[in-house]
């Protein structure tokens, strides 16, 4: 058991150190200046332009030899210091992360979760019953397979226009100070519901398909065929070939709960909901080096630990990893 | 059920708290004025009073609120007057809470005095300006000469502040008692830029900055701004920067009660929910570019500034820069030819849909069309006609080649992009009608459309082939667009203007010539730039092709009495940065509420 925990761990953190160097490295390898298309928004004189251009480039640290600059971000990163935002200037990417961030979380924890647990059980639900499958499975590849910006903008449409029933912009009304109230909880809750509503929609469709999917292909499975045969009821059979199907889709579950840092950017865009997608954009079109390695830090350190979760969970769930890790610890 | 129940009472007592934090009444001691009787001296006395403590306000009435959009592109970052360059995010530092010396009237051309009295020029090295009295800062401090001198003095100071560039010509500034200023210049001073500077520079406190490090100074966050403004910071979140009235901003007896209470700067994703809101009534002004307001406007789903095309102000001159140093751009002849070659009637029409207008040859917005030399540009100018392009081509040595497009004289083919970032959805149309034109008149131009910071590399480093750009907006000079046009000395990094490189001592020296004529010396402002304009349209080193339009669409569901082109005002309807003080502060003053019936 330690030799396997060791070893994984081995591998997270060399995959760590690879992960972030090219983090560190790719932004750099995009075309262009961060500290020129800054300045160039100032609309300076020649002279003052130079000036405060070798100003900024030491400020950020971009004047020294590019290994250097490359030590001193590990260095920096061991002290927690991500370095401040270009585009952002002069705001830490720390506190770019902390104000976005809770909003995408709001947004995309409840949403994933929710859509993966209802999706799995609608979905193996729907394989059973043909006429649910007939009905209700096409309606999930109409789901899963419908543009997002499209279904969210007839959601807004509909239901922030036509029938005037949810705001379209905002995490709170546009009148309100943050405040403790019922008021203010509620006016929330029905700026957070269309955003929502719409990934889980999504969502829940492709899960429900892929649920479907793998449940029908555990019960074509050789050992179901042998239960049956045996003469197991059919609850039994169902309830063997759920483990199993349920295998894949809890990866993919801990995987999209490990980018949640990257937000949700068409969310966003559509709903004019605040989160960290739009500014990665914004940082990634302006070289904001800076950002674009403080969002993409979270995001390796969050797919990490969701697959070390993963590694730990399938030991619980899956007894073929519990014997082939006693086989080999034996 | 069980876990439904305790749910349930952890609410009942949260909302127990929420309850017991009701407003109540405090005791305070206020310092009031009496006068004795009998006797001329005023004793002051203090007297207890109750004063009701106001519940926090938890909503904005919509009354006292004017929601605005299209300034700020991110969360706001700083309210640090100095960093020019994030002030897109939080405007109103600039102008609301910190204030200039003069605003400018963009639709007269005067500068007006605002934290200024007066100002003249009492010999042509001297500038005497005069402050108003009874100025203050918000935290209750006089604003005297002192923070005039202090604030001009930091860009002696440190080099990275935007305005240092002045000291080359500025010798000192002195106060003179509490309310005059003196500064002091080298012979020749750069006249043009300094009254600029009159309206852009902002003033900041000295007794709150003078303790402050060069950091601190130059890139500082500055969190709760004390500026002597008609506005106060109030709060921000990510989407959204809200200001509240000054109730005891100095200039309210001098210019008037700004009407709204709050004003909530509202950051939306998508220009399309702006849109939304405007027609819902949600949101008053927004300053978003969105392409049928001509359509909406003319059914009287929104308000523009004028009822007919092209409905929108003239902000800034959208210029086709070409890049001089790579052939065939090098070639007068070539430019020429280009310039009639571009369809802009098209890029008016069918990429704006009417929003702009065409603009002048020599480029200048219509605001100062009064310095434009109307023979020069009779004789020299150029508009859209294909038989030109071929007549001028054919008379410089290009030949017509196999593939229907000219070849240089030298027989190499001609292949040329025309590049303007991605997302900028009506510059992407419009860089298309250019390519059109262009191979329909026989120059192979393809339009290509790089991310904003590939783009904006190219162009500061000069590997662009031909390029847009509008970075020089309303002013009050001309030699504000023609020292964004021929900035000299050309280096390897052209951070902010002739991107093209078009390298001309005899342009630069006229540019600079325009830049030392005092600003009231009309006929020799005149005068220069008539030679400035006879040179650029010979050599036509850039094409000015259309006016970038102030951008502003405006519901009249709750305030009224817009700035349009029928009012007189002195107003702008626009909130981005930089048109506080150039008739946006006027806008607010003016707004009245919609009577309710």
């Amino acid at each position: 058991m330690r030799r396997y925990f060791s070893r994984k761990l081995l591998i997270y953190i060399l995959t760590f150190f690879l992960a972030v160097t090219i983090d560190w490295l790719i932004p750099r390898f995009m075309p262009g200046d961060p500290v020129q298309n800054m300045l160039s928004r100032a609309m300076l004189r020649a002279d003052a332009a130079e000036v405060m251009y070798g100003y900024y480039t030491k400020a950020f640290g971009l004047d020294v030899p590019i290994g250097q600059q490359y030590l001193n971000f590990w260095n920096a990163l061991f002290h927690g210091d991500l370095g401040t935002s270009v585009y952002m200037f002069p705001t830490p990417v720390t506190k770019v992360l902390l104000r976005a961030v809770p909003y995408d979380i709001f947004l995309l924890i409840p949403s994933i979760l929710l859509s993966w647990y209802a999706g799995n059980k609608f979905g193996a639900y729907a394989a059973r019953s043909k006429w649910l499958d007939n009905t209700v499975s096409p309606l999930g590849y109409v789901l899963t397979a419908t543009p997002y910006m499209w279904l969210g903008i007839l959601l807004a449409w509909f239901f922030g226009i036509v029938l005037g029933k949810f705001p379209i912009a905002g995490a709170y009304s546009f009148n309100l100070v943050p405040h403790l109230s019922w008021m203010f909880i509620w006016d929330v809750l029905k700026h957070w519901f269309l955003p929502f509503a719409s990934l889980f929609l999504v969502g829940f469709g492709g899960q429900a398909i892929g649920m479907r999917n793998m449940i029908i292909y555990e019960l074509e499975a050789d050992y179901s065929h042998y239960l049956e045969a045996l003469g197991a009821p059919r609850s039994l059979v169902r309830k063997y070939a759920f483990r199993n199907a349920v295998l894949p889709q809890i990866t993919g579950l801990a995987l999209s709960l490990g980018v949640i840092v990257a937000g949700a950017l068409v969310t966003e865009v559509v709903f004019s909901y605040p989160g960290i997608g739009y500014l990665l954009l914004a940082a990634i079109q302006n070289q904001d080096y800076f950002l674009i390695q403080g969002c993409f830090l979270f995001i390796i350190i969050g797919v990490l630990f969701a697959n070390f979760v993963i590694d730990i969970v399938y030991l619980l769930i899956d007894p073929r990893t519990r014997t082939g890790m006693m086989g080999e610890t034996a | 059920m069980k876990r439904l129940i305790s749910g349930l009472s952890v609410l009942v007592a949260l909302s127990m708290i929420l309850v017991s934090c009701a407003p109540t009444e405090v005791e305070v001691i206020k310092t009031v004025e009496v006068e004795v009787p009998g006797e001329t001296i005023i004793q002051t006395v203090e007297v207890p009073v109750e004063v009701p403590v106001e519940a926090p306000i938890v909503a904005y009435e919509r009354s006292e609120t004017f929601y605005i959009a299209g300034s700020a592109w991110g969360p706001l970052n700083d309210w640090n007057p100095f960093i020019t360059w994030s002030k897109a995010n939080s405007t109103g530092t600039n102008g609301l809470v910190y204030e200039s010396l003069f605003q400018f009237n963009p639709m007269t051309g005067e500068l007006t005095p605002f934290l200024a009295e007066s100002g003249e020029w009492s010999s042509p090295t001297t500038y005497d300006l005069t402050l108003r009295q009874d100025l203050t800062w918000s935290d209750g401090e006089a604003l005297t000469a002192e923070d005039v001198v202090f604030t001009f003095e930091l860009g002696n100071q440190y080099p990275a502040l935007w305005f240092s560039p002045i000291w080359d010509y500025l010798l000192s500034v002195t106060a003179d008692g509490d309310y005059d200023v003196q500064f002091t210049f080298t012979e020749n001073p750069v006249y043009q830029e300094f009254s600029n500077n009159l309206y852009n520079i902002f003033i900041v406190p000295k007794h709150l900055w003078e303790d402050r490090t060069e950091e601190d100074i130059t890139a500082g966050v500055n969190e709760n701004p004390i500026g002597s403004g008609a506005y106060l910071y109030d709060t921000h979140s990510e989407d959204r920067n809200v200001w509240v009235r000054n109730e005891n901003w100095w200039g309210i007896d001098v210019f008037g009660l700004p009407s709204p209470k709050r004003i909530v700067d509202i950051r939306f994703a998508s220009n399309n929910v702006a849109l939304g809101a405007v027609i819902k009534g949600d949101l008053d002004l927004s300053n978003n570019f969105l392409p049928g307001i001509a359509t909406l406007s003319e059914k009287g789903y929104v308000d523009t500034y004028y009822a007919k095309a092209p409905y929108m102000l003239a902000a800034n001159t959208a210029v086709l820069f070409l890049n001089t140093t790579k052939p065939p751009m090098d070639d007068p002849a070539f430019r020429r030819a280009l310039a009639f070659a571009i369809n802009v009637d098209d890029i008016v029409n069918v990429a704006y849909a009417n929003l702009v207008a065409a603009s002048n040859p020599a480029g200048l917005l219509p605001t100062l069309s009064k310095y434009n030399d109307e023979d020069v540009i009779d004789r020299l100018g150029f508009t859209y006609d294909p038989a030109q392009t071929a007549s001028i081509l054919e008379g410089a040595g290009y030949t017509m080649g196999a593939d229907g497009f000219y070849q240089a004289p030298d027989g190499s083919a001609i292949e040329l992009e025309v590049t303007c970032p991605f997302g900028w959805t009506d510059w992407m149309e419009a860089i298309n009608v250019i390519a059109t034109s262009a191979q329909e008149a026989g120059i192979n131009i393809k339009a290509v459309t790089p991310d904003y910071g590939a783009w904006n590399t190219a162009l500061t480093d000069g590997t662009f082939d031909m390029t847009l750009n509008n970075w020089a907006g309303m002013s009050n000079t001309p030699w504000t667009l023609y020292n964004l046009l021929f900035r000299s000395p050309i280096q390897e990094i052209m951070g902010s203007g002739n991107f093209g490189r078009y390298d001309n001592q005899v342009m630069f020296d006229l540019v600079d010539d325009l830049a030392r004529v005092p600003v009231d010396d009309e006929e020799g402002m005149k005068a220069a730039v008539s030679a400035i304009q006879e040179l650029m349209l010979t050599d036509l080193p850039m094409i000015p092709l259309w006016y970038n339009g102030l951008w502003a669409q405006f519901s009249s569901a709750v305030w009224t009495n817009w700035p349009t082109e029928d009012s007189a005002a002195a107003a702008l309807p626009c909130t981005w940065n930089g048109y506080w003080q150039m008739g946006g502060l006027q806008m607010l003053i003016d707004l009245e509420l919609v009577p309710t019936e």
